[in-house]
């Protein structure tokens, strides 16, 4: 099956052992799209790799970029203003819904559920509009720097993002009205693609698979980054263990994140948006324009970079896939030793063959779209 | 994010003899053990009950041309239990082999098989060593820092006696 199949996602090829309809051995083959995003990063300065990080999971890149600046931020050693800090809540939260908008279009039509595409991507139109309002990009924003933000909030943020935050929750409880009683989907999904709790933490997932298996394991709450520790938000678990217990999982985490997004913009601080980092951040715009020493040190910056100590740190996030980490190895010179990204999906898909074990082969379609992979960052 | 105080200490004591050198830093503990026994060291953090280091968050590697033991293979544990990380890491020289650890994680499976791809470090009892990121007939293990970013052609099956003209 693949690598050019509508309903892997992208290129990726299952070798199916099959005995009739049940599934014997699925072993899933990667690599089609490996464009060696770690190799490049050992010869681009710290902050010119914020742009790579869009392009591994191009639906979720504020988190993407959000994990690298706090990598390479506790590299540093760097306080970050609350407001970058709470735009930062803000927009990763977004981007949240953002991916799982496009996981419940991709993971229905799968199924059979046409419609659902249609739902899924004109809802997502709102998030990319506002990712465009903040960066001047719709897809591959690279917004968050390292120290903060590459620029201020817009003014129409707040009522722009206000105006998403009204129009969703109808929206979502639209999509569960279609989904959640509809016998087919039911059908299609309870009791498949059973994972079991023993089986997932052996299996080293993370993200809502986890969550689906029972264990309430959330970063945001456990390792609490960006401030997170300050929003008020439950983790929804589900003890299904199956296709049905995750779409349950991710349809529950949109609503939290309207809540968390919510309370961002409600109690979003004033004040500066870059940490005050001289030789790291660079000076603002206009300062650039009419200061020479400003334009040196941008100058600086942009040609040198900044030499952090050597060491090595590792901070993990929660993305909308599961875990994504940064570890970070630097030896002095301006660009990063190693920059390794431990790749949620490509550890979620690792577990395909026991997922799909025993199913019949209507059934290996299900359950790739519920390990909810995107191939940039299985292949990075 | 801080680590375990306590679950130090008791390392500290309990594999005094294995740890070659340990180092703290912006709050991460790591530890560089002997290759020879760092799969008893996980196994033993898996099996106890005490501090739970039961989740491989993480194996990957890091290649120092430089040295004399140039791999270093990183394992990132984590604990459900009081939600801290512990770093193990290996050095290795060229062509030495290290000891699986899918016997305790299933997921070091694709992690093992990608720093094989990627670095070229064999593991011992691997169930399926293969290449997973590049292609079978791949040269040469690219993220190794002595393998060259340039421009070069990938040479793949059916362009092998053919190779396109550098433009």
């Amino acid at each position: 099956m693949g690598p050019q199949h509508p309903a892997t996602h992208g290129v990726l090829r299952v070798k199916l052992t099959l005995d009739g309809e049940r599934v014997v051995e699925a072993y899933p083959v990667i690599g089609y799209l490996h464009t060696g995003i770690e190799k490049t990063a050992e010869s681009k300065l710290y902050h010119k790799v914020v742009p790579l990080t869009d392009r591994m999971d191009y639906l979720a890149p504020m988190s993407n970029n959000l994990g690298y600046c706090l990598a390479v931020e506790k590299l540093l050693d760097l306080e970050i203003p609350a407001k970058a800090q709470w735009a930062r809540v803000c927009l990763a939260e977004l981007t949240r819904i953002n991916s799982h908008l496009v996981w419940i279009g991709t993971h229905a039509i799968d199924i059979g559920a046409m419609s659902m595409a249609l739902y899924g991507f004109r809802e997502r139109e709102s998030i990319l509009h506002i990712y465009e309002l903040v960066s001047g990009q719709r897809m591959m924003s690279s917004y968050f720097r390292i120290g903060g933000l590459s620029k201020d909030l817009p003014e129409n943020f707040n009522e722009e993002v206000q105006k998403v935050l009204d129009m969703l929750p109808s929206r979502i409880r639209e999509y569960e009205d279609l989904l959640t009683n509809n016998r087919i989907w039911r059908n299609r999904t309870v009791g498949v693609g059973v994972l079991s709790r023993e089986e997932a933490l052996k299996s080293s997932i993370t993200g809502p698979m986890l969550r689906a298996c029972g264990v309430k394991h959330d970063l945001r709450k456990a390792i609490p980054y960006s401030s997170y520790d300050k929003f008020d938000f439950d983790i929804p678990t589900r003890t299904g263990e199956d296709v049905f217990s995750r779409y349950e999982v991710r349809v529950e985490e949109m609503y939290q994140s309207i809540k968390i997004a919510q309370q961002a913009i409600d109690g979003m601080p004033e004040g500066a948006w870059e940490a005050k980092a001289p030789g790291i951040v660079s000076p603002p715009k206009e300062k650039i324009l009419h200061e020479m020493e400003a334009l040196i040190f941008h100058f600086k910056i942009v040609t040198e970079g900044f030499h952090p100590p050597e060491g090595e740190t590792y901070v993990g996030i929660e993305s909308p896939k599961g875990e994504i980490g940064f570890y970070i190895v630097s030896d002095g010179s301006p660009k990063p030793h190693r920059m390794r990204v431990r790749p949620p999906s490509f550890i979620n898909l690792a577990s395909l063959n026991k997922i799909c074990k025993g199913g019949l082969l209507s059934d290996v379609i299900a359950n790739i779209g519920s390990v909810d992979i995107v191939l940039g960052e299985v292949d990075r | 994010m801080s680590y375990n105080k306590e679950a130090e200490k008791f390392i500290d004591g309990k594999f005094k003899e294995l740890i070659r050198e340990k180092s703290t830093f912006r709050d991460e503990l790591t530890y560089i053990v002997d290759k020879d026994s760092i799969i008893d060291i996980l196994k033993f953090l898996y099996e106890d009950e005490q501090f739970e280091y039961n989740f491989l968050t993480d194996l990957t590697a890091t290649d120092w041309p430089e040295r004399d033991e140039r791999h270093e293979v990183v394992y990132l544990l984590y604990s459900f239990k009081d939600n801290t990380r512990l770093r193990f890491k290996v050095r290795l020289k060229e062509g030495e082999k290290l000891q699986t650890a899918t016997v305790i994680w299933d997921s070091a499976n694709w992690l093992e098989r990608e720093v094989y791809d990627l670095f070229g470090v064999y593991f011992e009892g691997h169930p399926d060593l293969t290449r997973i990121l590049t292609p079978d007939d791949f040269e040469g293990h690219p993220l190794r820092r002595d393998y060259s970013l340039t421009y070069e052609i990938p040479q793949f099956s059916y362009n092998k006696d053919e190779p396109p003209e550098v433009i």
